[in-house]
């Protein structure tokens, strides 16, 4: 993978390298390892050995305990379920409405296409953060149909949560990215055996986009997951908060740092499993972000 | 920016084109460009989310409260003869700020405004007065951060990615480990960082006691305003520099291995080689690191509010920080929507200053 030279480095070369290296990944590695390690102990041993390197050992009094503690406390279980409801049903979506607006504006020839892409390309350089007042002033006028009526205010929701993050540029973008540079033989080949639009774009050339659509789902679903601000502004029932904002709940009067470090754990670890599983993947993905420019 | 690849045929397929562009460009504008739009509106009003009073068009006034600054050039008190009274230290007595800041006759123009900073003059003081103290803390607090650490942090990430651009076996599960912060939420960070700077009992302050066998005094990093914003910093980068690392690595991998031969055959140093053939390769890369860190710095919002909520004395304030605290927990529309349309301006500017910066590529 590296453009350096095939060195042979001597033995002290490789032992200093190695060295340099591993002390670097102590550093990246030791707040996760405390993480861990922490939401094993009972709070009193967790803030003493914050004074000495027991703090990431599993020694002393280690236990299962703040994980039980921590599903007494607050709704951990909804907020997991909820978590994973908002961000699959997002992650899914925008792949469809992404990949198929992307089709349309690579293959397709209609009036006003390179005016409405430029408009999707110009998206990109908003930050959410600058639109997050306007937005949340927006949704809480619209109309929604509940199963009693018809209402305004999509606040404290599934679909608030949902909705707006379908649709987005940098998704648009990655499949346009790929999409262009697919054969074109293949759509003309499909035409001719009279296959309409959508066939060939769920039959020719969804099959073949396997690649970037783990990108764009493995982008789509850490922004779904970890997402702070929005969450924070719609949810102020407990019944749909994911699983950041359900935090909150360990922090009133008293802290308990053992079910803090354990509900952390709980949120964290299927992410870290499912990066190291696939790190090549994750690792590419957000390097094509950065390349947008 | 990309095209979209020519079309196939040039018949006109419209309608096909416009139902599969439409369900995303539908949900893009409504969600999107809409609320974009709005920002803009609100930002030339008096809206708040609950008032008795109509809405009312104000023009600019809001951003002439956000972005008001002025200086005063304060001159020393004299005595009767002439000469500069000065105080037991030595140093020379000034008027009251507040004479000018509180007398709303004699001086509208510094009417309400406040100390920035000040500094001296031959024996004049300067003052520099804002409108609107917390606001400019925390435009200053970004730029401070673009011009001293965005460098400091992509170098960090340059080293990692020479480090880790190596031939040696095994190196791609040091690329894993440096990567893997990028996945886990800043929310989640942050609150471990708490431990790590805590000033009692925190990790820091025991790893450097322990490498300074006992003489370090334990600091609270977040506790004090100076060192409050750094702290954060860091935790920052050591969260996102993976990301950098990453950006880093694929401007190495586009250096041609050829003319690290040649330079070889030529008898190059190691410095040599990356002065001469890698870093010069690297110049667009390099615009791009600083403008994604940059970018990252203004939308500076989880960490703040989870660690310190902007304090202590506003030494954490950050743009997105400020819009939020208006917009939502103050309610106050108007003033947050501005404080977003100017964050946008300042984004714009960016990215067009890096479009520049790399012009000759799309040449």
């Amino acid at each position: 993978m590296t453009p350096t030279l095939a060195a042979n480095y001597t033995l002290w070369g490789r032992i200093w390298r190695y060295g340099l290296l591993t002390i670097i990944a102590l550093v990246f590695i030791f707040p996760v390892i405390f993480m861990l390690v922490s939401s094993l102990k009972p709070d009193l041993q967790l803030l003493r050995d914050t004074q000495s390197f027991r703090a990431f050992l599993p020694v002393g009094d280690i236990s299962l305990d703040n994980y039980f503690a921590a599903f007494r406390r607050a709704p951990v279980a909804l907020f997991v379920m909820n978590s994973i409801l908002v961000t699959s049903i997002t992650v899914i979506a925008a792949l469809f409405l992404g990949s198929l607006a992307a089709f349309s504006f690579t293959f397709l020839n209609w009036r006003g296409r390179d005016l409405v892409f430029s408009l999707v390309l110009a998206t990109l350089i908003i930050p959410f953060e600058t639109i997050a007042i306007p937005l949340l002033l927006l949704v809480n006028k619209l109309p929604m149909i509940t199963p009693s009526g018809f209402t305004i205010g999509w606040l404290n929701s599934y679909h608030v949560q949902i909705v707006p993050w379908i649709a987005d540029g940098l998704t648009i973008f990655l499949f346009v990215q790929f999409f262009k540079d697919l054969p074109k033989d293949l759509i003309e080949a499909a035409r001719l055996d009279g296959a309409n639009w959508f066939q060939i774009y769920w039959m020719v050339i969804m099959p073949i986009s396997g690649p970037v659509l783990a990108t764009a789902a493995i982008l789509k679903f850490l922004a779904m997951y970890n997402q702070y601000l929005w969450p924070l502004m719609v949810t102020q029932s407990e019944q749909y908060r994911p699983v950041m904002i359900g935090l909150q709940y360990f922090f009133q009067l008293n802290v308990a740092w053992g079910e803090v470090m354990a509900y952390l754990s709980l949120i964290t670890v299927p992410v870290l499993v499912f990066y190291l599983v696939l790190q090549r993947a994750f690792i590419s993905s957000i390097a094509s972000t950065g390349l947008k420019g | 920016m990309a095209q979209p690849a020519h079309i196939v045929k040039l018949e006109r397929q419209n309608l096909a084109g416009w139902l599969m562009a439409a369900p995303a460009f539908v949900l893009l504008f409504m969600f999107l460009m809409l609320p974009f739009l709005l920002g803009f509106v609100f930002s030339l009003t008096d809206q708040r989310l609950v008032s008795p009073n109509p809405t009312q068009f104000v023009g600019l006034s809001n951003f002439a409260q956000l972005l008001g600054a002025d200086t005063l050039v304060l001159a020393p008190e004299r005595d009767a003869s002439g000469a500069v009274v000065k105080d037991e230290t030595g140093a020379p007595s000034y008027p009251s700020l507040r004479d000018y800041t509180r007398d709303r006759d004699a001086w509208p123009q510094y009417y309400g405004m406040k100390e920035l900073f000040a500094f001296n003059w031959g024996d004049s003081r300067i003052e520099v007065l804002v409108r609107d103290l917390v606001f400019a803390r925390a435009l200053l607090n970004t730029f401070a951060f673009v011009i001293v650490v965005a460098p400091v942090q992509g170098g960090l990430a340059l080293l990692l990615a020479l480090l880790i651009n190596q031939k040696l076996r095994g190196i791609n599960v040091f690329r894993t480990i440096y990567f893997m912060p990028v996945v886990i939420s800043i929310v989640v960070v942050a609150l471990l960082w708490r431990f790590i700077y805590d000033g009692r009992d925190g990790l820091l302050n025991t790893l450097l006691g322990f490498l300074s066998f006992g003489l370090f005094r334990p600091v609270d990093w977040l506790g004090q305003p100076s060192t409050a914003l750094w702290s954060i910093l860091g935790m920052s980068a050591w969260q996102g520099v993976g990301f950098h690392m990453v950006i880093w690595l694929s401007g190495l991998q586009t250096i041609p291995a050829s003319l690290y031969e040649a330079a070889s055959i030529d008898g190059a140093t190691t410095w040599q080689k990356f002065r001469f053939v890698t870093w010069p390769g690297l110049r667009n890369t390099a615009v791009l690191v600083l403008i994604v860190i940059t970018m990252q710095a203004f939308s500076l919002f989880p960490q703040v509010d989870v660690m310190t909520q902007g304090g202590p004395l506003d030494s954490t304030q950050s743009v997105v920080y400020q819009a939020v605290q208006r917009g939502y927990v103050k309610q106050d529309i108007a003033t947050g929507s501005a404080i977003s349309v100017i964050l946008f301006v300042i984004v714009l500017s960016i990215s067009l200053f890096q479009r520049w910066l790399t012009r000759e590529r799309h040449a």
